[in-house]
């Protein structure tokens, strides 16, 4: 009886979590133009058509570039100041990291509206740049603590070794600390990209003519509800996952 | 490649604390030395300072002739074992021998060469291929020593690289270590707090104690004739006896006043320092020896550790005549 009320507990967790995505991607291959119920058969019509649109297709790609750009700079600004926090004694170091993961507590419209008006001030105009900045902005703190939660003791005499056997500080870097974070850089590296493919808020008041993913389907939606915005919606949400089984391979399965 | 190395009143302070204080020390070019003293002794210190990971606060440096004030670790013609191996995890063990030669712009051809050489000296041929977690903590200390030794460094800074190991194994590997220290005639010098340890390996030991050398020699030397009580009780255990006014508490001893100090396995039936009669309190089998408490007759107040030899197992309450053979008196 128990065993029957876990497993009816899990699947009702499940549910709950899945059931909106299931519906979403049911939905996008819905023969019919309101994705709602009755289901009226299956068709790929959306799919071809959400992919024969260019602005979407533009957009896909934009989202694509800003995920992948923003979050290799923030990746290798968020691991040079853990490396420089965990190997060097600073004062004040511990507010020093501190302010560094500080952004994560700060919500994505005080930082989008914070960024908007220093643009605005600077007379850099919006573009997929000024998006990019601002999900560095966001995802700095997160790669950050990611990787100076994993650099430890072993590291360090690592890096030592390498220093005492004739090693100049790029060497370190480049030969002994990264690829022995290796898995830690991957999972900062994936979690930034997701984070930034999802991100609605800065992007659209960052951004002007060309866009992200996300804010040409803010604007899709304004014309109303159709299939096709299901059919967009499922690849975002694919895109999503295959990078988290990306992590889950290359990240996870090397641990011992 | 082999140098001597210098160290003149050096002194390192961390905050109100002196780690060292006005440390002077000679190595001969070739020389295995051991730092030996209990935890917080400024050993480690000393052998950072050499190695160049501090700086120290006075005093200066050479190796080989050299002043290395200022010079980094990555500059000095010194390498270290570290204790923890320090070992680069995704590497080849060839890789990781080879990683000296690598930053020093040698061929990869030449460089593998070399690092299958070294990993043959240390008794790993042929397992060039493996990673670092697929040895053992033995293999793994046989690896950072080849690693350290292929760029054939001037000195070599060995921190406590023995100290994880388990006795049995500890004890091959410092009759390794000294053969091959024979082998590259490489100055070494090396931390421990394990007295037997140094004893097994040292050309010299130098006993540190509070931030200050207490005695270097050769072990046969701090062993049987430490210069101060510290030595002697580091180095094993002693029987100290006050003597005042050319007595003992037992007798008459024909030494000097100040404390005699009397290993264990010195006393024995015969001896030119005459004991006397002693009555044994209690008697335990060592294996290699058997390990007793005894009073001298004459004086009720001294217990005496004696380490007599494994056929001879006195009963409590019997009485021998002991003496001395070798025994040191520190002055006053």
């Amino acid at each position: 009886m128990m065993r029957v009320l876990t497993w009816a507990y899990l699947a009702a967790a499940y549910a709950f979590v899945f059931l909106p995505v299931a519906v979403l991607v049911a939905f996008s291959f819905q023969d019919g133009r309101l994705p709602v119920p009755p289901f009226k058969g299956v068709t790929l019509d959306w799919y071809a058509k959400v992919l024969g649109n260019d602005d979407l297709v533009a957009a896909l790609l934009n989202s694509l570039l800003v995920a992948v750009v923003s979050s290799v700079i923030a990746l290798l600004l968020g691991f040079l100041a853990a490396h420089a926090l965990a190997r060097v004694r600073l004062p004040r170091s511990a507010l020093m990291r501190g302010v560094l993961i500080a952004p994560m507590t700060v919500s994505y419209l005080i930082i989008a509206l914070g960024l908007l008006s220093l643009f605005n001030m600077t007379g850099v105009r919006l573009s997929l740049w000024t998006a990019g900045i601002g999900h560095v902005v966001i995802n700095l703190p997160l790669c950050f603590a990611i990787t100076y939660a994993a650099m430890g003791d072993h590291q360090r005499n690592a890096e030592r070794a390498a220093r005492d056997l004739g090693a100049p500080e790029w060497k370190v870097l480049t030969l002994i600390s990264a690829p022995m974070l290796s898995a830690p850089l991957a999972a900062a590296f994936f979690l930034s990209v997701t984070f930034s493919w999802d991100e609605f808020i800065i992007a659209f008041l960052l951004t002007r003519f060309d866009v992200t993913l996300p804010v040409e389907i803010w604007s899709m939606l304004k014309s109303g509800l159709s299939p096709a915005t299901n059919a967009v919606g499922s690849l975002v949400f694919l895109v999503s996952v295959t990078l988290v089984i990306l992590l889950e391979l290359t990240v996870f399965r090397k641990r011992p | 490649m082999t140098a001597a190395v210098r160290i003149a009143d050096v002194s390192q302070r961390y905050g109100a604390a002196l780690a060292l204080d006005r440390v002077s020390l000679e190595i001969e070019a070739g020389e295995f030395v051991v730092l030996l003293g209990p935890s917080g002794c400024g050993k480690t210190t000393l052998l950072n300072i050499i190695g160049g990971f501090a700086e120290p606060t006075e005093g200066t440096v050479l190796i080989g002739g050299r002043d290395m004030a200022g010079v980094a670790p990555k500059d000095r013609p010194t390498t270290t074992v570290f204790q923890d191996y320090a070992l680069f995890p995704h590497m080849s063990l060839r890789d990781n021998v080879a990683f000296g030669l690598r930053m020093r712009g040698v061929h990869r051809a030449s460089r593998a060469s070399k690092a299958d050489e070294m990993l043959a000296l240390v008794g790993l041929e042929g397992r060039g291929d493996r990673r670092p977690h697929e040895l053992s903590g033995g293999q793994r200390q046989r690896v950072a020593l080849a690693r350290a030794l292929a760029v054939e460094p001037d000195v070599l800074l060995l921190d406590e690289p023995l100290g994880a190991l388990d006795l049995k194994l500890r004890r091959q590997m410092q009759d390794e270590l000294k053969a091959i220290q024979r082998r590259v005639g490489t100055t070494f010098v090396h931390v421990t707090h394990d007295q037997e340890e140094a004893m097994a390996i040292a050309d010299r030991i130098v006993v540190m104690n509070a931030g200050r050398i207490e005695h270097h020699g050769p072990p046969r030397e701090v062993y049987l004739y430490p210069k101060t009580l510290f030595t002697a009780s580091f180095m094993g255990e002693v029987n100290r006896i006050p003597v005042q006014g050319g007595r003992a508490p037992f007798g008459p001893v024909p030494v000097p006043d100040g404390t005699l100090l009397i290993r264990p396995e010195a006393i024995r039936p015969t001896g030119s320092l005459h004991i006397g009669l002693c009555k044994v309190e209690d008697a335990a089998f060592f294996g290699t020896h058997v390990r007793a408490h005894v009073t001298p007759v004459t004086a009720q107040d001294l217990t005496l550790v004696v380490h007599l030899p494994q056929s001879q197992l006195p009963e409590a309450g019997a009485v021998m005549d002991l003496g001395a053979e070798t025994y040191v008196v520190l002055t006053k």
